[in-house]
């Protein structure tokens, strides 16, 4: 299996941005104009310096700010309606609810899509057995450390088993070996879970590690400055991270994110 | 250096410490007290020694009981009124804008005017009893309203976002987030409440009391003082303290049982 190129036919498309703006009230220009599509299935990078408008992006995908301007698709389902919600959303912070237990966090888009109580444990032990967290489905999140409540997080966004995952610097927290550990897990969960996933990252190796197709933002109001698709079939693995291919994409991101950085004013 | 155990014996002593030091002041200023009342020959009608004040606690303790009866009831109806009251208006406030914009200035003039400038008015006005407890919620109410108000705005504002992504209705979004995340907060305005509805309460006895028939402990306080009967003051007085202690006792217990499993303000140091 290669990896898919950008999407051109419309039925192939699970999200595609057009000249889509974001002006904040404050009157902040945060981002774009900016174009872009992301085919079904695909796992993509979004990449870019800080306050380039990223988090906003994935806001305005996930339906939770509207555009100023410009039009935003998000295709329909491609299977039978499921319970909840078919976009899942990973926060840079965990964002448990301290007062519950994982058990319940993990429940909660059922709990809101009103699904009874035995199919909402069926998914939820699932998707806690998915991320790993089993033994700690009575824990509360005070009692977790910071890569099992990224799991957590993750798990809840899984619940719902969504079409698109959205994630904004999911792992930026942890450690390198916690984060690569879940790096794995995640591609291991997208292949299984035939899923589109748009991964928003600071750090261009995991961006490369993870993603067929890492695309390139520039200093705000961010537009899409460089696309490089990362052309290595799985499986990703502690090979594929020493590899001489590795570190040429890594070496070509980090060309096409540099000019972002020059005369940078959004730091 | 210091081992774990002498650690552990350091801090247990320290705990110890803790709460021999303030028993230890306690005895020793109630003996000074009751000393300089001895040597000096002072009148009890002018300051009566510890001693008396006990004796007359249980000797007029049928009469005091009875008028400390009245004041918790009072304070109580006073207190379930403000708690229901100003959690009821924040939870209002919070659904609508308008409604905030239009009643919260009130809120505040009420909270604002001294309560023992509104007693006469409301005595005047009110069935006595009444006008009682309208005062212990007067000065409950406000704590409870802006501390859940403040709860109530506190939200994370990505876990906002999570409900909104997830289509949750308004019920919802109040039932699983607002109201849990606004608890801390809630219950630290009942705490506070709890000890101004006695004070309310007291406040409009005292303001009732040339009016007639109040029995409270505040009526009997102004009761004794126009008797001279300096004792019964004090104890009446001491009896009013420990209910006030003892409401706020109760009130944090209930907080920390509440929040023990999840709040950091009812975690212990290490976990
Ligand atoms: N709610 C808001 N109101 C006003 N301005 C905002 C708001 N959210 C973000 N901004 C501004 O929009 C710009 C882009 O913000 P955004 O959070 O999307 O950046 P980002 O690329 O995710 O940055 P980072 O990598 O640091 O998370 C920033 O300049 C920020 O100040
Ligand atoms: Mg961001």
């Amino acid at each position: 299996m290669s990896s898919s190129p950008s999407p051109e036919r419309a039925a192939d498309v699970a999200v595609r941005l057009r000249g889509v703006t974001k002006i904040y009230e404050s009157g902040v220009a945060a981002l774009g104009p900016i174009d872009l599509s992301i085919g079904r299935g695909e796992f993509v990078s979004l990449l870019g310096p800080s306050g380039c408008g990223k988090s906003t992006a994935l806001r305005l995908i996930a339906g939770l700010a509207s555009p100023s301007s410009g039009t935003l698709d998000i295709a329909a389902a491609s299977s039978a309606p499921r319970p909840g919600h078919r976009i899942g959303f990973v926060f840079q912070e965990p964002t448990l609810m301290p007062w519950t237990s994982v058990r319940d966090n993990v429940g909660l888009p059922l709990k809101l899509a009103h699904v009874p109580a035995a199919e909402a444990r069926t998914g939820i032990d699932a998707a806690l057995a998915q991320v790993g967290l089993s033994d700690f489905a009575d824990a509360f999140p005070r009692e977790l450390s910071g890569g099992m409540k990224m799991r957590a997080s993750l798990a809840r966004a899984l619940v719902t088993r969504p079409d698109i995952l959205l994630m904004d610097e999911p792992f930026a927290a942890l450690d390198e070996i916690t984060r690569f550990r879940l790096n794995n897990d995640l591609l291991a969960l997208w292949r299984s879970l035939s899923m589109t996933v748009l991964f928003v990252t600071h750090s261009v190796f995991e961006s490369v590690y993870l993603s067929q197709r890492v695309l390139v933002m520039t200093a705000r109001p961010g537009r899409l400055s460089a696309e490089i698709k990362i052309d290595a079939d799985a499986p990703r693995d502690d090979a594929f991270r020493a590899s001489a291919a590795y570190a040429g994409y890594c070496r070509r991101v980090s060309d096409a994110l540099a000019p972002a950085y020059t005369g940078v004013h959004a730091l | 250096m210091t081992g774990p155990r002498e650690r552990g014996a350091f801090v247990s002593g320290a705990r110890l410490a803790s709460l021999a030091v303030p028993a230890v002041v306690f005895v020793a200023a109630l003996t000074a007290w009751e000393v300089v009342v001895r040597l000096n020959g002072i009148q009890p009608y002018v300051l009566p020694g510890p001693l008396l004040v006990l004796k007359t606690l249980v000797s007029d303790w049928d009469i005091l009981a009875q008028s400390l009866l009245t004041t918790l009831i009072t304070t109580l109806e006073g207190f379930i009124a403000a708690a229901l009251g100003g959690i009821a208006l924040a939870l209002l406030f919070n659904q609508s804008r308008w409604l905030e914009w239009a009643l919260f200035p009130y809120a505040v003039v009420l909270q604002v005017t001294p309560v023992i400038a509104i007693a006469p008015l409301l005595l005047i006005y009110l069935p006595q009893q009444t006008a009682v407890v309208t005062c212990a919620w007067i000065v409950g109410f406000f704590p409870v309203l802006s501390n859940t108000a403040l709860g109530l705005n506190s939200v994370d504002r990505n876990l906002a976002g999570l409900f909104q992504l997830y289509g949750a209705s308004r019920w919802q979004t109040l039932r699983y987030l607002k109201l849990p995340a606004a608890l801390p907060y809630i219950l630290g305005g009942l705490r506070i409440a709890g000890g101004l509805s006695l004070i309310g309460a007291v406040v409009a006895e005292i303001a009732a009391g040339s009016a007639g028939a109040g029995s409270g402990l505040a009526y009997r306080i102004a009761e004794s003082g126009y008797r001279l009967n300096i004792p019964r003051m004090f104890a009446a007085l001491v009896l009013l303290s420990v209910a006030g202690i003892v409401i706020y006792g109760l009130l944090a217990l209930v907080s920390h049982l509440v929040l023990r499993r999840w709040h950091e303000s009812a975690l212990g140091k290490d976990s």
